[in-house]
């Protein structure tokens, strides 16, 4: 169970990740705004709150891992990595430029800290149970965390590994899904209807957490849930707002992919300021 | 050696052995396939290693996913499927997670070709070299023979990052003996001849070697290399194998094109001195049903029809 004091702090977090996000992607050249945003308190909590993870040593055997199974939702842990020196902070601005590190799909190659190559939807949760099988021959205590975007449930593979991973009682795996609700071109559920999305994954042999994806408090206790559940993996969908803590890009499928005009830039960036001037909510 | 010289012997059958071995050394080695092992002759390392063999049950994708992810973390994965399926069914997860990943992930395509025989058109692998050859990072190796797959296998296991290995279940007969050392990239030459050179792969490369025969009878001398690394292709190998002959033939069990015959022709259309090619393979076409010999005779892959095929084009 998660303090007050925590709380707090990582609510901080979470306001400088947006902070650095913006700013990261700037005005004029067309990001991923919108699923980026929404899984700021997902990556905050992750990072900050339950992986066993040394940044000093990113490449430390035992580590928890973190797989971004909607590769376009990697600056956020760009910024993630950065706020913990795994990158440098001043590699940032050089996101999807010409031979930076920072490539706009993660590259386990170029990267450090990022685990697996993804930008194609559906391939990380298999990727994860590799992981977490690897990890069970090997005697690793690693535990294996991937987050899912609700419209890449779309692809046909995420099923698959949802079969394997329950056949094989993958207790060390969690899933998160970053439940926006919006895809690239619109609404998710008009396309392929994802609903009732926790019977699915009950009925796929999960263990299944409902959470507000915003709410630290939650998907804190959600994280620590998932620790003593056994042979059976995690799955914890957390209801969040596409474009969280811009308004102008909140719900709006339209920010999944756009540049930003300079006073739009200006505008996000005061938001996100107002709200890190804000009193926590502990 | 195992095998000896003339030897009929399914080169999956060399996998299966070289699998079983590597897993007795190197407890680094898992093995996954999608509900296949008979087939793919991955079964005696399932009974012998169960702790370390993984039936991904009918999902091609994600088992090299899932393979991607064990070589992220420490293991050397096998990842097996019919040659149709790895690559066809996973060709997008081999490109982002282990090509362009560089995971250290051994790729198996197995009951390769046409030789797979009466199923038919939909698991005839025509176009699986195609596929991978295109793609950076990746080695492609198609032994010609069980002796030969045999040592690649060890070969892909010692060499660090993707591989690609294709084999089938054609009794080929084997061509090479105890002093036979597999090296990746190397093309050796089987027979020396002097007018044409004929550049085989797989199983083509013992049927190269009849080709040969039936054209010496008729009074032209084939030189013969194996060409079983596909990826990477040294042109210098290449254009000392064919330089000063009448013709280049490349031969393999694949379509015309993507394969060994377009490797070669990239290589000798940038070399004025290099003689034209044929390229001998399945003509733009699917396949169909049929045992192994008789669509090898009705594509035109047969010994004597390969050899009126380069008598024609030497004119």
């Amino acid at each position: 169970m998660i303090d007050n004091g925590r709380l707090g702090d990582l609510e901080a977090v979470a306001r400088e990740m947006r902070y650095h996000l913006i700013t990261m992607m700037g005005a004029d050249k067309p990001h991923h705004f919108g699923g980026s945003l929404s899984s700021v308190e997902l990556v905050t909590a992750l990072y900050f709150y339950k992986m066993r993870y040394d940044p000093a040593n990113p490449e430390w055997d035992g580590r928890d891992r973190f797989v971004m199974s909607k590769g376009h939702s990697v600056p956020t842990q760009y910024a993630a990595l950065a706020m913990l020196g795994v990158i440098p902070m001043v590699e940032l601005p050089n996101l999807k430029r010409l031979g930076s590190i920072l490539q706009g799909h993660p590259n386990a190659c170029t990267t450090p800290g990022i685990e697996a190559c993804t930008g194609s939807l559906g391939q990380g949760l298999s990727f994860a149970n590799g992981i977490a099988l690897a990890a069970r021959i090997r005697g690793l205590p690693s535990r294996v965390y991937v987050l899912l975007g609700d419209g890449e449930l779309q692809e046909g593979q995420v099923w698959e590994a949802a079969m394997g991973a329950a056949t094989h009682g993958l207790d060390s795996l969690v899933a998160l899904i970053d439940r926006n609700r919006l895809k690239s071109q619109g609404d998710v559920d008009e396309a392929k209807r994802l609903e009732p999305l926790e019977e699915k994954w009950r009925a796929f042999g999960w263990h299944v957490i409902g959470v507000d994806g915003h709410d630290l408090r939650q998907i804190c206790g959600a994280l620590d849930e998932a620790e003593g559940v056994r042979e059976r993996p995690t799955v914890i969908i957390a209801q969040t707002v596409k474009g969280k803590g811009v308004p102008f890009m909140e719900g709006q499928f339209q920010f999944h992919n756009a540049a930003i005009s300079q006073e739009q830039l200006q505008l996000a960036v005061e938001s996100v300021k107002a709200s890190m001037g804000e009193e926590t909510s502990a | 050696m195992k095998w000896a010289i003339g030897e009929r012997v399914e080169t999956r059958d060399a996998f299966g052995e070289a699998l079983l071995v590597l897993g007795r050394r190197r407890d680094d080695v898992v093995v996954l396939d999608a509900d296949l092992q008979r087939s793919n002759k991955t079964e005696t390392f399932r009974q012998a290693h169960p702790d370390r063999f993984f039936d991904m049950g009918i999902a091609e994708a994600d088992m090299v996913s899932t393979a991607a992810g064990m070589a992220a973390t420490g293991m050397t994965p096998f990842a097996n499927s019919f040659a149709m399926f790895v690559p066809g069914r996973a060709y997008d997860q081999i490109r982002l997670q282990v090509a362009y990943a560089r995971t250290n992930v051994k790729l198996v395509g197995g009951s390769a070709g046409l030789t797979i025989g009466p199923d038919g058109a939909t698991h005839q692998s025509l176009d699986d070299i195609a596929l991978v050859r295109q793609l950076p990072n990746l080695t492609v190796l198609v032994p010609a023979d069980a002796n030969e797959t045999y040592q690649a296998v060890f070969a892909a296991t010692e060499t660090e990052g993707p591989f690609y290995l294709r084999v089938g279940r054609y009794p080929t007969p084997v061509i090479f003996g105890p002093d036979y050392r597999f090296e990746i990239g190397a093309i050796q030459e089987l027979r020396a001849g002097g007018d044409v050179a004929l550049l085989a792969t797989g199983i083509m490369a013992a049927k190269a070697i009849e080709v040969a025969e039936l054209l010496a009878s008729r009074g032209l001398s084939a030189a013969v290399s194996n060409v079983s690394t596909i990826k990477p292709m040294d042109p210098e190998r290449v254009l000392d194998a064919v330089s000063g002959k009448r013709l280049a033939v490349t031969m393999e069990e694949h379509s015309i094109i993507g394969g060994l015959g377009s490797a070669v022709a990239e290589i000798v259309a940038a070399d004025a001195a290099a003689p034209p090619l044929l390229r001998i393979g399945v003509k733009d076409r699917f396949g169909e049903s049929g045992t192994a010999d008789e669509l090898l005779e009705a594509y035109g892959l047969a010994p004597p029809s390969m050899a009126d095929a380069v008598l024609e084009a030497v004119g």
